[in-house]
């Protein structure tokens, strides 16, 4: 470390100026606040939804490094990198197109079985990824949540974003299928960004609540590959809905995926019509799960960096 | 000019013990609400006391002040005093359990450099992290990179991955970006105690161009000298309270002085429990320092006395003491007998009380706590009794022996020794490899 005589003369001087601070408090410069009225006020549970949205927004860019340092570190140091991301799906769907599609003969809509299967798990590959790695990321984060302020729901958020880009690589997978199936397109793909929307909704409620109750109860990242696996086969991802008898349809309707998942094949393919009555069933669950996610989110906040 | 930090009566309970300590799992959960009956009935009971009693304790309790633009308040106490809690509160971290803090402007902590670094990344892209996490807009690392990197001093590895920088290079480039935050407030936790010694320079540096910005700097340190020669003002925490506002030099005084009066001097009234045999007793022991007051507190530069009042109980008897002196890590610093004391050592003692006294030059002891043993010995050193740990007091240096200097000073013992620097020979003859002219 070398220091210039004009730099050691500068931290000195500095020094010196400082001390001499301590009699007189400076009052100079431009740049401090004029305004009457605090920044911030610091209190136990002070009003949340306004602050929370504009907290939010101060630190949007703080919610895009996050999401980047995660698809940036995802890959490093991987020989296949990104294609890690279409490699996954891509093997599930020849496995299940091999046991499920030839062995079993598992009906698929009149829809070529491994492009089914696919159209099934690009939403679910995201929705599972989202999930995980959102409900862990608070817990993963204890180091920056017990140093410095933003607002805590970034994590997730910026969790769910990472599988977002995932996602987005994993639809050009799709679009070549399709092509090679030679399935044409249709009007329908035009609710596929509401689907998508309510997908990324669903996934982000659904991690926001894990990741809120994994800070205090430690279950959950036990409870999430399971949880995940089981609606794994809730979800009619091998299978369309249209094999379950009529009579225990809204049960899987319940599920959310549900809706979503036959929405996706809807738009893509055409084949079958949009089950209207079980994506408004999977909307309102998830603004109410998001919603409850939220509120359950903040109420915990405050005392994440006591107990994570 | 109105206040930029207001803090108005402040307090933090944690939940010590089984609820909560660290987290619980859902079976406890579960458990604990089966219990939760009874362990209702058992609170109300227990309500009297705020401490403990029912396994919370009160890290900050009623805190009250103002922090004016331009302040750079210091913050100093124990471990455990509450200074953590209250930057972790004023920095948002955590919540207050009562009371209300108003900030009249941007706050930025420094809790811990490095936060969020990721060791996958380059430096440059843990530039741009770190500076976001920090609260900075992009466009503000962008324009304040070149800056950043430069004061870092790590141009050549910008695009290393920072997991294979050495932990210097690591700390300074955390620091860089850190110190190039412009908040109007700024938190920081013991950040000094990092980096080499130059680097520590600038740091302080840098901490006091922000402050002379005009910027407000809270301060939490256990190194009484920066605190001393940067803060304007401080406050003394002492169990989750406030104990002292006001000049840095009063406060960190006071602050060092605090609840230590007593171990400078002990006394054993009842001659029959009092430490020794049937040849001699203790009756007391205490410090001086050089003007002859009895006290815990020192300077490194000052000499002082530790004294040692004893009773002859054998008439006849040829008696001395010794100290023994060990520092706060355990470390035996040095031993010193009255064998040369001129006017008793050797003769024989009537009946009575006496005192030895042991002069302890200046410029000896580091920095630091200190504890004496005592040992009394009789008869060409055929008799003893060592008392442990009589007396206790602490260190602390003054400005002066530092001179330029505000790093650490390692060492058990810390003279201050004379040196001179002398020029040997002409830059022609030490660069023998220089062409000669023509």
């Amino acid at each position: 470390m070398n220091l210039t005589p004009a730099e050691k003369a500068n931290a000195l001087q500095s020094a010196a100026q400082i001390a001499s601070t301590t009699e007189t408090a400076p009052h100079n410069q431009g740049s401090l606040p004029s305004s009457d009225r605090p920044l911030v006020v610091i209190e136990p549970r002070a009003s949340w939804l306004g602050t929370t949205l504009r907290d939010l927004w101060t630190y949007h860019e703080l919610l895009y490094f996050l999401t980047w340092r995660d698809v940036k570190v995802r890959y490093k140091q991987t020989l296949l990198g990104v294609l890690w991301a279409i490699l996954q799906p891509l093997c599930m769907m020849l496995i299940f197109s091999l046991f499920f599609g030839r062995l079993v003969g598992v009906p698929s809509d009149g829809i070529p079985y491994p492009l089914f299967a696919f159209a099934g798990l690009l939403p679910w590959t995201f929705f599972a990824t989202a999930a995980s790695t959102s409900g862990n990321s608070v817990v993963n984060s204890a180091n920056l949540i017990t140093k410095v302020y933003f607002p805590r729901l970034i994590v997730p958020m910026a969790a769910v974003g990472a599988a977002l880009v995932d996602f987005a690589i994993t639809f050009a997978v799709l679009g070549a299928l399709m092509i090679y199936y030679r399935v044409g397109l249709t009007w329908g793909l035009l609710m596929l960004p509401v689907l998508s929307v309510l997908l990324v909704t669903l996934a982000l409620g659904f991690g926001v609540l894990m990741s809120a109750l994994n800070v205090r109860y430690r279950d959950v990242r036990f409870a999430l590959p399971f949880i995940i696996q089981l609606w794994f086969f809730a979800s009619p991802i091998i299978y369309p809905t249209s094999l379950v008898p009529e009579r225990w349809r809204w049960l899987l309707a319940l599920n959310p995926m549900t809706g979503i998942i036959e929405g996706f094949r809807a738009a893509l393919f055409g084949r079958t019509s949009f089950d209207w009555r079980a994506i408004m069933i999977a909307a309102v669950i998830t603004l109410v799960l998001l919603v409850y996610a939220a509120v359950t989110f903040k109420r915990m906040e405050k005392t994440f960096a006591d107990i994570v | 000019m109105s206040a930029i930090i207001k803090v108005d009566d402040l307090s933090k309970q944690y939940r010590i013990g089984a609820q909560g300590g660290s987290y619980e799992t859902l079976r406890d959960t579960l458990a604990g609400a089966m219990r939760a009956p009874f362990r209702r009935g058992r609170n109300a009971k227990a309500a009297g006391g705020n401490n403990g009693d029912d396994g919370t304790f009160w890290a900050l309790k009623g805190v009250n002040f103002e922090v004016m633009p331009g302040e750079v308040l210091g913050i100093v106490g124990r471990n455990g005093a509450g200074k953590s809690t209250l930057l972790k509160v004023l920095s948002r971290i955590t919540e207050p359990t009562t009371g209300r803090v108003a900030l009249y402007g941007r706050v930025a902590s420094l809790l811990e450099v490095g936060t969020g670094f990721h060791p996958e990344l380059s430096g440059r892209e843990n530039i741009f992290l770190n500076g976001a996490i920090l609260g900075m807009r992009k466009a503000e690392i962008e324009r304040k990179f070149d800056e950043i990197v430069a004061f870092a001093e790590i141009e050549k590895f910008i695009d290393t991955p920072v997991k294979r920088y050495s932990s210097g290079m690591y700390v300074r480039l955390a620091f860089a970006v850190a110190a190039h935050l412009e908040p109007e407030i700024l938190i920081i936790d013991e950040v000094l105690a990092v980096g080499d010694t130059a680097f520590q320079k600038k740091c302080l540096g840098k901490i006091s161009s922000v402050a002379q910005q005009g910027r407000t700097v809270l301060f939490v340190s256990h190194n009484m000298v920066a605190v001393k020669s940067m803060c304007s003002r401080a406050i003394l925490m002492d169990g989750g309270t406030l104990k002292e506002d006001g000049h840095p030099v009063q406060v960190v005084n006071s602050y060092l002085g605090a609840g230590r009066i007593s171990r400078a001097e002990i006394l054993w009234a009842d001659p029959s429990r009092a430490p020794g045999n049937a040849t001699f007793r203790l009756r007391g022991a205490r410090v001086r320092n050089a003007a002859g007051a009895v006290t815990s507190v020192l300077d490194t530069q000052d000499s002082f006395t530790v004294e040692m009042d004893y009773v002859n109980l054998s008439p006849g008897s040829a008696l001395g003491a010794t100290i023994l002196l060990f520092n706060s890590d355990g470390l035996h610093v040095f031993s010193s007998l009255s064998n040369r004391e001129p006017n008793w050592h050797g003769r024989a003692f009537p009946a009575g009380v006496f005192r030895s006294t042991c002069h302890v030059p200046g410029n000896l002891l580091p920095e630091g706590r200190f504890d004496v043993s005592v040992l009394i010995w009789a008869n060409n050193y055929t008799i003893s009794h060592r008392e442990d740990c009589v007396v206790e007091f602490e260190v602390h240096e003054s400005k002066e022996t530092r001179a330029d200097y505000f790093g650490e000073w390692p060492g058990i013992v810390r003279p201050l020794l004379d040196w001179d620097t002398e020029r040997l020979e002409d830059p022609e003859v030490a660069m023998p490899s220089t062409p000669a002219h023509g």
